[in-house]
């Protein structure tokens, strides 16, 4: 048996479930300490995704949702990376599924009723599933900042709300990814509830000037990390034998 | 207790920020109007070959202040009636084990439907349930034991839990007829145990 144990989370890295200057963690943040529960079923298990299951443009939110021709509004960007885990080994079939503003700062959601306008042809969200080296893309619009009750003048910085769903359901995350250099970035409070500085850079995609499509778009590179496995106790026998 | 062998991290796992109010668009785009995708992820737990007993959980994520979390998405995962997980050779093609709730956006009245599962190594029957939303920097993960079901005196959670009343806060209300009610409190007295998994 080769299955050996995620390494703990490591909540020094982990925003906190309260973090005061976040308003929103203030009722809903658990008082009481989790409780430690290294759930094999858990770790070893979860749900199975398969290409088919996916529509071919999924992945790509500037015509998902646009009509015939037609394409979204604003900064094109290519938005792309590898999902490895804490070995460094790549994540093959995950389901990665992201959801974002508009070029304005408007989402398509009911709740939503900033006054900057809806862009017809654009949803807002996408998803598709890692290849065998964990690499992912989405071809995107760079989703404007926006307004939140937060305080009297609170702004969160331009981010693509990311999902994934890796190899068991241990490793689940979902988080934002930012843009290098967004001078939001050191004002909000969601994003400084991380408390370690490198955490945060890990959050912010780069320009990644080789990947861009010339007279066509920009590259963003982010790269998502989950949890990874123990080496196996006994070390002269490789994992998986 | 934590494991204490060394650890041989090359990487640290990437930080979790909060689902925020508008997790919809992205993981259920359905409940908020967006027509987009022919098949949703996590909308069926099980097909109609899944054998096992049918039943459907009723609930409310409460915040601190006795509101609703209105804004609420659950994810269900859970083994078949037989304790097997959804992948292996033994659960049904048409078992996904794995299914997202949405809560109703006026009420935070939330539903699953789905069928009993079976005990994995073990333990007593549970569903294992992950809670995001606004406000909630990283996902919650809970589980919801059956009443009236003898293994739970033997449970390993459930045992470990030292006081009743925090046990008692896994535990679902049968309403009869296949029906159960079970309500997750963030804060307060009534405190749901969440796990560090
Ligand atoms: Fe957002």
């Amino acid at each position: 048996m080769a299955e050996t144990m995620l390494y703990p989370r490591d909540w020094s890295r982990q925003p906190p479930a309260d973090a005061p200057d976040y308003l929103s963690t203030r009722a809903r943040s658990p008082k009481r300490p989790l409780v430690y529960l290294p759930d094999r079923a858990l770790q070893t298990t979860g749900p199975v995704f398969n290409d088919d299951d996916l529509g071919e443009n999924d992945w790509d939110l500037l015509t998902n949702y646009a009509a015939p021709g037609a394409s979204a509004n604003g900064p094109r960007i290519l938005m792309h990376g590898r999902v490895l885990d804490e070995n460094a080994r790549p994540v093959p079939g995950a389901l990665i599924e992201c959801w974002q503003a508009n070029a304005g700062g408007r989402y398509r959601h009911v709740n939503d009723t900033y006054l900057a306008p809806l862009d017809p042809n654009f949803c807002g969200c996408g998803r598709t599933i890692t290849d065998d080296d964990g690499a992912y893309r989405f071809r995107t619009v760079q989703p404007g900042p926006y307004p939140w009750p937060n305080g009297p003048n609170t702004w969160r910085p331009a981010h693509i709300h990311f999902s994934v769903c890796g190899a068991s359901f241990a490793q689940r995350l979902i988080t934002q990814c930012y843009f290098q250099g967004d001078p939001f970035i050191p004002h909000c409070a969601i994003v400084q509830s991380i408390p370690n500085a490198d955490a945060v850079d890990r959050l912010t995609a780069k320009l990644d000037l080789d990947a861009t499509v010339p007279h066509d778009m920009v590259a963003y590179r982010f790269d998502i990390v989950l949890r990874g496995r123990f080496a196996t106790y006994f070390e002269n026998r490789p994992e998986g034998t | 207790m934590k494991p204490t062998r060394p650890n041989t991290k090359l990487f640290h796992e990437t930080a979790s920020q909060t689902a925020g109010p508008y997790v919809h668009i992205g993981l259920t785009p359905h409940a908020t109007g967006i027509a987009l995708y022919d098949h949703e992820a996590g909308s069926r737990v099980a097909g109609p070959q899944t054998q096992g007993e049918r039943i459907r959980v009723h609930g409310v994520v409460w915040d601190g202040q006795g509101d609703p979390v209105r804004d609420v998405l659950i994810e269900v995962w859970q083994p078949n009636a037989a304790g097997h997980f959804a992948g292996s050779d033994t659960a049904e093609a048409d078992f996904q084990g794995w299914g997202r709730i949405v809560s109703d956006f006026d009420t935070g009245e939330w539903r699953l439907d789905t069928i009993k599962p079976g005990a994995p190594e073990g333990q007593a029957p549970h569903l294992h349930l992950w809670i995001v939303a606004r406000g909630i920097n990283t996902g919650l993960h809970t589980r919801m034991y059956f009443p009236d079901e003898p293994r739970n005196a033997d449970d390993p959670v459930l045992t470990m839990i030292d006081v009743a009343e925090h046990r008692q806060t896994l535990i679902a209300a049968h309403l009869g007829d296949g029906a159960y009610r079970f309500d997750i409190s963030l804060q307060g007295a009534s405190e749901t145990v969440f796990f560090d998994v």
